[in-house]
């Protein structure tokens, strides 16, 4: 299986008063084309920075990417230079935000700013055929009376309109990767659904490949293909999206899933918890980052970080993993 | 009939929608429109629905943080707008609330010590020093060190900090304790943390529950009784499990059918509502779900359905739940 995202080794972090801090411990997953693969982790570990170092959007001059690659269709995102770099995340990689009123424009008609993002995909267009492009884009991310949509504002729509609009925007360049942070976390669950049906419904239609960020398991069962569990900057664990859920074999993969209070329960049952809250980034402990709340935890877990290894089709980082058994 | 603790009759609570040169009301958010259920103590009430169908409004009503526009709330049997003075009194020590985000309703300037004593300050209990012990003995009631006493609220994290919201709120001894969104911003491993402190204290305590919560999930696990709502109006209510194996509203079929299950290997088919939620500022004639409902008919966007007995115990408002009991949604 050729990559389309290849990510490794990646260090990336933020110059604060308190000096430089380490977000991302060397970072590694990849992703093939067309495939959704989940990113979920608690918040904080993260998630978000691993995307926005993929999209060269770290903060500046404040975050920056200290070591690793960034590999996408056989380039490295790290090292190329700016007008290509321009070119990938013009025309190849889209993104989609929890919040959507900070991506658009709030002075701006909806209209105007689809019509931009197809223009600027496909500068020769003429502006009635960009904006007729704009309504069909509308139109099959289900927005009601698009045409009359096109002249309102970002703060007239809901926040389930907002986020297709946004969807539509992302969809316009024709992608070959979306990465989609926390789309739906702000959304009620019904307008979630709807949400995580449309972005089903674009893949099967265009083929591009899914990066979907969230911290909600239950969406991540719903619709991704593989899975990357993330822990306080490090990747923990890897994996197709049955494996993880039916045998983690990673302690903290493990603890999550058994915390999550479900549906066929029996109600008012202790939950299962972790122990513990997880490390701040300044004085994160020495070898493995869930020591302090692991209970596989030995001597060596102290000693040296665990690294990414691959097991029987998964990858893991941990010194004593889980058995493979059905939980 | 045995009382309940907190009984909710026939509540509205209308905010004013102002506009124009001279703010005039020129309408009302019809947050809530005619809400009944009660509340049994020692036991939880589940209230769940979408975001602005007035579940933090009835909350805040009950602690009468508003004044209702219709109807009554009797507190162990006392209208809670007729009290006097030594009632409301105590009253106000026996309800309280914690909202989701601690940081908020916790004084940034004041440490843990004194947001902790605060309560007993207000009631006129201990000594000084007598108050600064309670406040250690409530910390560690919740799971955290009394060194925690000096700090600031900015020095926790989010699980910590909702931790001394709920020592806050049990500090007096409550019978009813609302919790508003109490565990919706926390992370899973802190969120079966904190939901596990609540379920203990609540049977140390013989604590009642509101547990307001768009995650229906943690709402089943904590709840003994469940109430929906949309757009202001209660559209089913009953037993926690009933409510999940039998659920009659289409509303309630498609909000449980809607929630992602962690487990791939139960991918299945959703009912998807189409469209938003309508404003309440101009709610839908007849029945209010009428424009999102799969099922809706003629009568449904004229007449409105009233309340109706499924069994006991399990009430639905919707004219066709009848016809409808054999969709089943969640399977
Ligand atoms: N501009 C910044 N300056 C300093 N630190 C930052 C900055 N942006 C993020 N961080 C820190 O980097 C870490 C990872 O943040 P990130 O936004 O990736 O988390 P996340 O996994 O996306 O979490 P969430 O689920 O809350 O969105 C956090 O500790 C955060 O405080
Ligand atoms: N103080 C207020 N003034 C005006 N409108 C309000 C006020 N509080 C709530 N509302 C409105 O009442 C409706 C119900 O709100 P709320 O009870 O907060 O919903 P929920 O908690 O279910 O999300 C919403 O439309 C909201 O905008
Ligand atoms: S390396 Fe050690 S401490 Fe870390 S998760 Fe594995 S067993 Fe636990
Ligand atoms: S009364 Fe009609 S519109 Fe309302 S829920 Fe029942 S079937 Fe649907
Ligand atoms: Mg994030
Ligand atoms: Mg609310």
């Amino acid at each position: 299986m050729a990559a389309l995202l290849e990510v490794r080794g990646l260090r990336a972090g933020f110059d604060t008063d308190a000096g430089y801090i380490e977000v991302l411990d060397g970072v590694s997953f990849e992703l093939a084309s067309g495939e959704t693969l989940g990113l979920v982790g608690e918040s904080g570990c993260g998630k978000s920075v691993s995307a926005l170092s993929i999209m060269n959007l770290l903060p500046r001059p404040a975050g920056k990417i200290t070591a690793g690659s960034i590999g996408f269709q056989n380039r490295d995102l790290v090292t190329l230079p700016k007008e290509e770099l321009h070119d990938v995340r013009g025309n190849r990689i889209s993104m989609i935000f929890q919040e959507p009123m900070t991506a658009l424009n709030p002075v701006h008609r909806v209209g105007n700013q689809i019509i931009e993002a197809v223009k600027l995909h496909e500068p020769d267009l003429t502006t009635a055929i960009a904006r007729r492009r704009a309504l069909e884009m509308l139109e099959r991310v289900g927005i009601p009376a698009p045409d009359q949509r096109l002249n309102e504002y970002p703060h007239q729509l809901s926040g389930g309109m907002r986020q297709r609009v946004m969807i539509a925007m992302a969809l316009t360049m024709q992608p070959d990767l979306l990465i989609a942070d926390e789309p739906t976390t702000a959304l009620d669950v019904t307008i979630q659904a709807q949400i995580l049906d449309l972005l089903r419904e674009m893949q099967r239609e265009s083929g591009m490949a899914i990066l979907f960020i969230t911290h909600d398991l239950g969406v991540i069962a719903e619709l991704c293909d593989r899975v990357t569990v993330m822990y306080a900057g490090c990747v923990v664990e890897q994996a197709s999206v049955t494996q993880l859920f039916s045998t983690p074999r990673h302690p903290y993969t493990q603890g999550l899933l058994r915390s999550i209070p479900r549906l066929d329960a029996t109600p008012k049952q202790p939950l299962t918890t972790i122990p513990g809250t997880v490390p701040a980034l300044i004085d994160m402990p020495k070898g493995c980052r869930f020591r302090n709340r692991c209970l596989n935890a030995e001597d060596d877990c102290e000693l040296r970080s665990p690294d990414l290894i691959h097991a029987a089709g998964r990858q893991i980082a941990c010194h004593h993993p889980v058995a493979e058994v059905l939980t | 009939m045995k009382e309940s603790l907190l009984q909710v009759r026939g509540l509205k609570k209308y905010f004013p929608v102002r506009g124009g040169v001279f703010l005039r009301r020129i309408g009302n958010v019809q947050a809530v429109e005619d809400v009944s259920f009660s509340v049994e103590r020692g036991k939880t009430l589940g209230l769940v629905g979408e975001s602005g169908c007035g579940k933090s409004t009835v909350g805040q009503t009950i602690l009468k943080l508003h004044n209702p526009t219709a109807g009554e709330i009797f507190y162990e049997g006392r209208d809670i707008a007729a009290m006097n003075r030594a009632e409301l009194k105590a009253f106000r020590r026996d309800v309280q609330i914690i909202f989701q985000d601690p940081f908020e309703s916790l004084n940034a300037r004041h440490t843990v010590s004194r947001i902790l004593e605060e309560p007993f300050v207000i009631h006129e209990m201990g000594t000084a020093a007598e108050r600064r012990s309670w406040a250690g003995d409530l910390l560690n009631r919740v799971g955290l060190q009394a060194d925690a006493l000096d700090r600031f609220p900015h020095e926790f994290s989010g699980g910590q900090r909702q931790r001394i919201g709920i020592a806050r709120a049990i500090a007096l001894q409550p019978k009813l304790v609302v919790c508003d969104e109490a565990v919706s911003a926390l992370d899973v491993s802190i969120q079966s943390q904190v939901i596990n402190l609540l379920m203990d204290l609540q049977r140390e305590m013989n604590l009642a529950l509101i547990f307001i919560a768009h995650d229906l999930a943690v709402v089943k696990h904590v709840s003994d009784d469940i109430a929906v709502m949309y757009l202001g109006k209660i559209v089913e209510q009953a037993d926690a499990q009933e409510i999940y194996a039998f659920p009659r509203h289409p509303y309630t079929k498609a909000l449980l059918s809607a929630i992602p299950i962690p487990d791939p290997s139960r991918r299945g088919e959703r009912i998807i509502l189409s469209g938003d939620v309508p404003s309440p500022i101009d709610p839908p004639n007849g029945c209010r779900f009428h424009t999102r409902c799969p099922h809706a008919a003629d009568q449904c966007r004229t007449v409105e359905p009233t309340e109706e007995l499924v069994n006991e115990g399990h009430r639905v408002a919707c004219h066709f739940w009848n016809e409808l009991a054999d969709h089943n949604a969640v399977g």
